[in-house]
């Protein structure tokens, strides 16, 4: 039995009102904005988006360096960077007027051998780099990479403001550094990076682990030893061993690292930042993203806006809905199965239809994170090998219609 | 008759946005057919499969999340779902093997627990893949729990599939005799034996399968199976190869266009025909494109497999309908 009750719904589907149009050449003309960190999942494009960034930076007159992290062969080739080096190196063919484009690969271990060489003696800095838990910790620890990006762009930018100060018109005088973050398991690890080092370091089981090594054993707690005990059942007594050495070493290096992370996390924090997030119009990647730009509200960290890659071309010159064409090609491959015509009109309802899911994902994205600035770059057909294409994106990025 | 007879474990990998979660759980239902049981892992702690099957985020526990495909009237089996998540394993495999009460518990106050799985190089992968060789291997150790006829991984990326699953290589520079070495060995045995596979995920794009062909490479020479590669995410073909060819060329013919469209009843204009030509040429090229993938992905000399990308995205249903086109080409 229906009540009395009128129905009760949505009074009416609100509007969403679209997000503000991100407009990539006026962050990249401020001369204010010094870094762009680009972040997103993997897969979406974020390596290519920073190279185009970077070069439309350059083109219209900025000195930039792009730190990439694991460029396709093909990308690298067509930027001249065939080796990884870890060094900025000059672009041939990009830049415009005063700018110019600097490209280096981030080699994570040169980048930590570093940073040890230049915070412990040198007979320290050995004992460090010969240990098997250094080794293994440099090349392969999950955060590893995220945590040397940052503190390789801390070093970029500590470079480049001393250069500029004494010479701004000479070489890695850069004003511009635009930072492809890694591909990590968390889109968000390289947030972490400086704060996992310095809280693993302070760990209470580090704490331990030195304790034997600076006083007398009968420190150690039975608890303590029972960890022990297990530890090197479970895993051999070389392994704890080293284990001690490489903690003990680090530690007479630890208070230097912990301030590098933290200065890279307050210069991360700084006016002059840009985050970009970078997505593809699709549910897994645009979760990522509204994670990442809550993450970076939440640690005050300057979100300049959203760009969505890969977007479907719109349907050209006509209204046609998905279901008149799909109606309307039903129709005639009744007369005619091979008619070419009910293909075009597949081939358009396809393309609405998408076009239809990807607006709808970003109108929600949009409505959970209202004032996000967007810039939507549709797929292009091929990939892309050569500084041309990658100016193609640029444009298409700034918005230039005929890109 | 599936391709893959024999395998237990369905190691399945992809570079990012390829859709290999996609792919491992329609896997996992074509596999779960005729009363098969099977059994989802994840491990990158994303809550995918949860997600994909519309359940509550999974514990580390194995818990039936659907029912496989019905095929060809057969009973179909059930679809089970782990989330492996590394401390908790370290914890049961402690437990399992070494009868840890009290220092288990000692372990996680110290943080050695955390430092184990987050810090130590190497461990972390060991962990998990430990717990999906256990998830495989079933022994006495792990009393009444579930026995599973395939177990589908839904694996890190290609870039760092072999890493992930070379396990003895991981803690050969960290552990070189003890417990955890022996461990590290017999899961290797059964990651190089015909029981296991290792497919790949990838588009008709430059980049994925040039990944993918490295990865087979790197997949090799760790002496690792490889499986099939399946193609996601194929664009529809409503366009004969003739009719393709006179698009991509500017041959399409406006004015028949026009008169099927007005036959069919479509309000016709000039932009509504310029606009599905230039479509259309659009299409074709990206068609190009991707049958000269294509033929770089049959050079693998790897069996393939296609799913279509389908417009509307992929919900549970869509699942289905990949699960039972897996089915049909073998895979499944």
């Amino acid at each position: 039995m229906s009540t009395a009750k009128p129905r009760v719904g949505p009074l009416a589907t609100p509007r969403s009102t679209p997000a503000p149009r991100l407009d990539v050449d006026a962050l990249i003309d401020d001369p204010a904005t010094g870094i762009i960190v680009c972040c997103g999942s993997g897969g979406v494009g974020k390596t290519t988006t920073s190279a185009a960034l970077a070069l439309r930076a350059a083109e219209r007159g900025r000195k930039v360096v792009v730190l990439t992290i694991d460029p396709a062969r093909r990308l690298a080739q067509s930027m001249g960077i065939g080796q990884l080096d870890n060094v900025p190196r000059p672009v041939p063919g990009a830049g415009g007027g005063r700018g110019s484009l600097h490209a280096m690969m981030l080699d994570m271990k040169r980048t930590f051998d570093e940073v040890v060489e230049s915070q412990a003696s040198p007979e320290k800095a050995k004992q460090i780099l010969e240990n098997p838990f250094y080794i293994a910790l440099s090349s392969s620890f999950a955060g590893t990479q995220e945590y040397m990006a940052m503190e390789k762009l801390g070093q970029l930018h500590r470079d480049a403001v001393e250069r500029a100060r004494h010479d701004p018109e000479g070489e890695g005088a850069f004003d511009l550094i635009v930072v492809d973050t890694p591909p990590s398991r968390s889109a968000l690890d390289f947030l972490d990076a400086p704060e996992r080092l310095s809280s693993f370091l302070d760990g209470r089981f580090i704490r331990l682990l030195l304790t034997p090594a600076r006083g007398p054993a009968k420190l150690m707690s039975a608890g303590f030893s029972v960890i022990t005990n297990t530890l090197s059942k479970v895993l051999g007594g070389q392994f704890l061993r080293d284990m001690q050495t490489f903690v003990a070493a680090l530690d007479t290096v630890f208070g230097g690292f912990r301030q590098r992370a933290q200065q890279t996390y307050a210069l991360l924090q700084a006016r002059g930042t840009a985050f970009l997030v970078v997505a593809a119009p699709e549910p897994d990647a645009l979760r990522e993203a509204a994670y990442f730009v809550e993450r970076l509200s939440g640690d005050q960290m300057p979100l300049a806006g959203l760009i969505v890659n890969r977007a479907s071309p719109s349907p050209q010159g006509s209204g046609l809905s998905a279901e008149g064409a799909l109606a309307a090609a039903e129709r005639l491959r009744r007369d005619d199965p091979e008619s070419v015509t009910a293909g075009l009109l597949r081939l358009h309802a396809d393309r609405a239809r998408l076009v239809a899911r990807e607006a709808q994902l970003r109108d929600r994205f949009a409505a959970a994170h209202p004032g996000v600035a967007t810039a939507v770059v549709p797929a292009l057909a091929g990939d892309v090998h050569d500084l041309d294409g990658l100016r193609r994106i640029g444009a298409l990025l700034a918005g230039e219609a005929s890109a | 008759m599936t391709d893959w007879p024999g395998v237990r474990l369905h190691v399945v990998t992809g570079k990012g946005g390829t859709g290999k979660s996609t792919v491992a759980a329609a896997l996992a239902l074509a596999l779960a057919s005729h009363g098969k049981n099977v059994l989802l892992c994840e491990v990158e702690g994303r809550q995918g499969i949860a997600r994909m099957f519309d359940v509550d985020p999974l514990p580390y526990a194995e818990r039936r999340i659907a029912t496989g495909l019905s095929h060809h009237g057969g009973a179909p089996g059930n679809v089970y779902a782990l989330h492996i998540d590394a401390e908790a394993a370290l914890l049961e495999y402690l437990a399992m093997y070494y009868k840890l009460g009290r220092a288990g518990k000692a372990l996680d106050r110290f943080g050695v627990v955390e430092f184990a799985t987050t810090i130590a190089p190497g461990v972390r992968d060991v962990l998990l893949t430990g717990k999906v060789f256990e998830a495989v291997q079933r022994n006495s150790r792990n009393r009444g729990a579930m026995q599973y006829d395939a177990v589908v991984l839904d694996a890190p990326p290609t870039g760092r599939i072999t890493q992930f699953l070379n396990v003895s290589e991981q803690v050969a520079g960290l552990a070189k005799m003890g417990p955890i070495k022996t461990q590290a060995d017999t899961m290797m045995t059964l990651f190089r034996s015909p029981r296991t596979t290792v497919h790949l995920v990838t588009l008709l794009e430059e980049m994925p399968v040039q990944e993918t062909a490295d990865a087979i490479g790197e997949l090799r020479s760790a002496r690792l199976p490889v499986g099939g590669v399946v193609v996601n995410l194929v664009r529809p073909r409503d366009l004969s190869d003739v009719d393709l060819a006179a698009a991509r060329e500017g041959r399409l013919e406006a004015d028949r266009i026009e008169k099927d469209l007005a036959a069919a009843g479509v309000e016709v204009d000039e932009p509504l025909v310029a606009g599905l030509i230039a479509e259309a040429a659009d299409h074709a090229e990206r068609r190009t494109l991707e049958d000269s993938q294509r033929e770089v992905v049959a050079a693998l000399g790897v069996p393939t497999y296609e799913l279509p990308r389908l417009a509307g995205g992929v919900d549970l249903g869509g699942l289905y309908e990949l699960a039972g086109m897996l089915k049909e080409q073998g895979l499944g």
